[in-house]
């Protein structure tokens, strides 16, 4: 069955019964035209990036559903265009990858499309991080096995200078 | 004493081999871009919210085609401007 998603805007001055009841009215609609809703999701009051109607804020409402026929859709629009408290819609089929997407974000897998993306980039440093110190762990090995021993050497001349430069150095603060 | 790391270069030594872009979409496997988020989509329009073409954004050709009605039905939504001056 094919599903389709409407989203619309409704006038920000309704007083918030009257935008529920509106909202009410469109999903009895498609419930009597004979669609099964398959989710209602208010977006609630947003900032608009252009003013239409003169009105700088909306409420967004998103409703999904599947029709039985194309029917359900035309009346629906129709009823849409003529009626004032709406703003804008938008009807717009899902593909599967849509439907499964909408199905994802309700159940919480993914908050934005961008953290998903920032999600698997995290995964993948991991996975380079872990590869990484294996890779630089027998090298580390061997460097400090080489540093040692000059190490080792320095610290049998280190006393000897020490003992030399100290007093120069008292010397030098004397005079 | 400077050791040989110390010395910089005079010239960014990066500027001559640029990374190769490549399709986000394709390289993490995104499926469905969703016109409901405009914050997303302000990645791939420009300041004055155009969109940006394949050549910057690296997508691949049917990843473009998707951005660009995405951001068409964002922007009949108002959620993205058909025009302005400093989006980002």
């Amino acid at each position: 069955m094919r599903q389709y998603e409407v989203t619309f805007i409704v006038d920000p001055v309704l007083s918030g019964d009257e935008v529920k009841s509106t909202v009410n009215t469109y999903k009895k609609l498609l419930e009597d035209a004979g669609c099964t809703i398959v989710n209602l999701d208010e977006m609630g009051l947003r900032q608009l990036a252009y003013p239409i109607n003169r009105r700088n804020t909306g409420v967004y409402f998103c409703i999904e559903f599947q029709p039985t026929s194309g029917e359900a859709i035309d009346s629906m629009e129709l009823s849409f265009r003529r009626d004032e408290r709406i703003m804008r819609f938008l009807t717009v089929k899902l593909d599967k990858y849509g439907i499964k997407y909408n199905d994802d974000k309700r159940n919480g897998r993914i908050g934005s499309s961008k953290k998903e993306e920032v999600k698997k980039e995290e995964v993948k440093s991991a996975k380079t991080e872990k590869a990484a110190p294996k890779k630089e762990a027998p090298k580390k090995e061997e460097t400090s096995k080489k540093e040692e021993a000059p190490v080792a050497v320095e610290e049998n001349n280190t006393p000897v200078e020490k003992a030399d430069v100290t007093p120069t150095d008292n010397e030098g603060d004397k005079a | 004493m400077a050791s040989r790391d110390d010395i910089k270069f005079l010239s960014n030594p990066n500027i001559g081999n640029n990374r190769k872009k490549y399709c986000r979409f394709r390289k993490y496997g995104i499926k469905y871009i969703d016109y409901k988020d405009p914050d997303f989509l302000k990645q791939f329009v420009n300041e004055q919210g155009k969109i940006l073409p394949r050549r910057i954004t690296g997508n691949s050709l049917k990843f473009q085609r998707r951005i660009a009605t995405a951001v068409k039905r964002s922007r009949h939504l108002a959620m993205m401007p058909y025009v302005t001056d400093l989006l980002k």
